[in-house]
């Protein structure tokens, strides 16, 4: 019930903002099976993040003891997700440094605190599932969202290898993608995956979002309580004007 | 207990103005008793400069005017100073609202010609509120150092770099540095905390002791000091403000305030506008976005910036652009001497200035929303057919406000 309720605010909200400013794409974005209140998938993101992101990206504004959170003791967040020594109130900071990304990829990683905010989840959704094969590329990596990323498939074991196909049609070229070398998932456990992945993505964007939403249903409540009463005190005192 | 108190005040009063002042601004100032939704708008810009000032101050306690430490003292308030995600949500939002309110607050002025005499200064006043209010989002605007930050200030810093002759000292004056950059970060975040608050809080009280001098105007644009109680001195159309409208006006405060807190716990970015995307990149000086757009509140502005496309009458396209834009909001401070309409409200104006409001109305929201997008050339003709609309209702005023076919005005104040 309480998610509906907020889930009809944020959808007034909403309506009147459509989004103009979202990352534009040249291929339709997917959208992301978003849910924060979903701990197991946060927790199943977190992991995969620390696994396969951290490496290279760090989420330097993020500490790991903020995963009690999402349902995680203290003993687990340094069991499942600290691999770097640090302690459990430390931040999490990529093992690599700034110049040795420059080196390698061209550019540094970027921090991926926030970037759940300014790409947007369908926008990661759709880029981490649009890799492909390209031998004109450094890395032999190419992706439809973001072409001549400077990423490669860091994910390619678990999804396999796709290959582009491009059509000719009346609307002009078509690109698709289509899988050549199957990876350890079968494509709808690797949508989940990274649908997990991008879940905790945007939690780790706003880790309060959720105390926000159920702090914001009180007060809420309170000022339309306030609103009868402060209606009544003044019709009280407006009876006598006329 | 009644005695003490009493005494108390007694002794305050013989020390300082405390009961006429009371009396002189609250209980015994008068309002028009017929003040309508559009009067609202006041009281809550004061409660939107409380509310910023209160949250400002919380936020200084944490932000760091450092350019390699500003973007992450933003994240690190957001994340781990306690509540500190909602008292920046309070401040952001707090500067979208403050322009709603206010826009709604000079809309009113419009319609029902409070700016006519003898409110000419307060309407000068307000207009220096709303220049300083502009000063403080831009300048705050900056300091979360991201990418719109950066690049926002980029592109008002250089309109300053197109005045002739003086632009380029002028532009280094500023920046206290070649670039925009750490130095500018420093200064931007001195003027935002310190000199613009002083400033905003100094005229927003000049601004109430010259409304109280004139007494309000009301939806009928008479003045309800011409007809007085021979026995009392008191407008017979005229009611305290304390108690009436402060307990209107707290209906007001918490229909706002849902609103407001709507916006903060459930859209605290509002689809981009309040809060844009790409300002949570941090500010990156070799990088230029592919598309820059300021808030919402500064887009109809920037859509006048960027409709000069050609260089005419021996002036540059960017000065000229600077021109208008500059133009666009000074020339609010000359409507009281360009309506020469015998009446003052739009319920007894007639058809000319009605239709003339309405397309200013329009041209207002097509230019916000065309600054928002990237040029083509079909938004540029667009941006420049607005402005030039834009520009008639006040350029046009004195002819069309005068020959317009104005009905009767009341006498007493009509029911609302």
């Amino acid at each position: 019930m309480k998610k509906i309720i907020i889930n009809a605010i944020v959808f007034v909200f909403c309506l009147a903002s459509f989004k103009l400013f979202a990352a534009e794409s040249a291929i339709p974005l997917d959208k992301a099976p978003v849910d924060i209140t979903d701990n197991a998938s946060l927790q199943r993101g977190a992991e995969s993040f620390v696994s396969y992101c951290l490496t290279c990206h760090g989420a330097s504004f993020m500490r790991y003891n903020r995963h009690r959170d999402i349902g995680l003791s203290n003993e687990e967040i340094l069991s499942k997700l600290v691999h770097t020594g640090q302690k459990v109130g430390g931040l999490m900071q990529s093992a690599m440094r700034k110049k040795e990304g420059e080196e390698w990829f061209g550019v540094v990683p970027p921090d991926l605190s926030v970037i759940a905010r300014s790409r947007g989840a369908d926008w990661l959704y759709s880029y981490l599932r649009a890799f492909y094969r390209d031998d004109a590329t450094a890395t032999g990596w190419n992706n439809l969202v973001f072409d001549r990323a400077a990423m490669p498939h860091v994910l390619y074991e678990l999804q396999g290898e796709q290959k582009l196909i491009t059509k000719a049609s009346d609307k002009g070229e078509q690109k698709t993608l289509s899988l050549e070398k199957p990876g350890e998932l079968t494509s709808v456990e690797y949508d989940k995956f990274v649908g997990d992945l991008v879940n905790y993505l945007v939690y780790l964007g706003e880790p309060h979002a959720n105390s926000r939403k159920e702090l914001g249903l009180m007060v809420m409540a309170f000022l339309f309580g306030m609103l009868i009463l402060s209606y009544v005190l003044k019709r009280e005192y407006w009876r006598d004007i006329h | 207990m009644s005695n003490l108190f009493n005494s108390m005040i007694a002794w305050v009063d013989k020390r300082f103005p405390l009961t006429s002042n009371w009396k002189a601004h609250l209980s015994e100032y008068y309002a028009p008793k017929n003040f309508n939704f559009w009067y609202y708008f006041g009281s809550l810009a004061l409660l939107v400069l409380v509310n910023q000032l209160i949250t400002g101050i919380f936020l200084t306690m944490n932000y760091k005017p450092d350019a390699s430490l500003a973007f992450s003292s933003v994240e690190y308030i957001m994340r781990d100073v306690e509540y500190g995600w909602l008292i920046r949500y309070m401040h952001s939002t707090g500067a979208s609202m403050f322009f709603v309110v206010v826009y709604l607050h000079m809309f009113r002025g419009m319609m029902y010609g409070s700016y006519r005499k003898p409110r000419e200064l307060l309407w000068l006043v307000g207009m220096g509120i709303f220049f300083i209010l502009m000063s403080l989002a831009f300048t705050g605007y900056i300091l979360p150092w991201g990418q719109m930050s950066y690049w926002g200030a980029q592109v008002i810093v250089s309109m300053f770099g197109a005045i002739p002759v003086v632009g380029d000292t002028l532009q280094q004056w500023l920046l206290g540095d070649f670039t925009l950059s750490d130095a500018a970060l420093n200064r931007f975040f001195a003027y935002h905390v310190v000199t613009l608050p002083i400033l905003l809080v100094v005229l927003v009280f000049v601004h109430i002791l010259a409304l109280h001098e004139t007494g309000s105007n009301n939806p009928d644009g008479i003045e309800i000091k011409t007809n007085k109680n021979p026995k009392t001195g008191i407008p017979v159309d005229g009611i305290p403000f304390h108690p009436y409208y402060t307990v209107k006006d707290i209906v007001g405060v918490v229909v706002f305030l849902i609103v407001f807190c709507g916006i903060i716990f459930f859209a605290p970015e509002m689809g981009g506008y309040f809060l844009e995307y790409n300002n949570f990149i941090p500010a990156n000086t070799l990088q230029t976005p592919d598309h820059i757009a300021p808030v919402w509140y500064f887009t109809p502005y920037y859509s006048m910036l960027r409709a000069v496309t050609v260089n005419f009458l021996g002036i540059d396209a960017k000065l000229w652009g600077v021109i208008l834009m500059a133009g666009s909001v000074v020339i609010f401070c000359f409507l009281p001497w360009l309506d020469r309409s015998p009446v003052k409200s739009i319920r007894y104006k007639g058809p000319y200035f009605k239709v003339a409001l309405t397309l200013f109305v329009i041209s207002f929201f097509v230019l916000g929303w065309l600054g928002t997008k990237s040029p083509t050339p079909m938004y540029t003709l667009l941006a420049q057919i607005f402005t030039v609309i834009y520009f008639a209702f006040f350029i046009l005023m004195p002819w069309y406000s005068k020959i317009d076919k104005v009905k009767p005005e009341p006498k007493r104040l009509m029911k609302e």
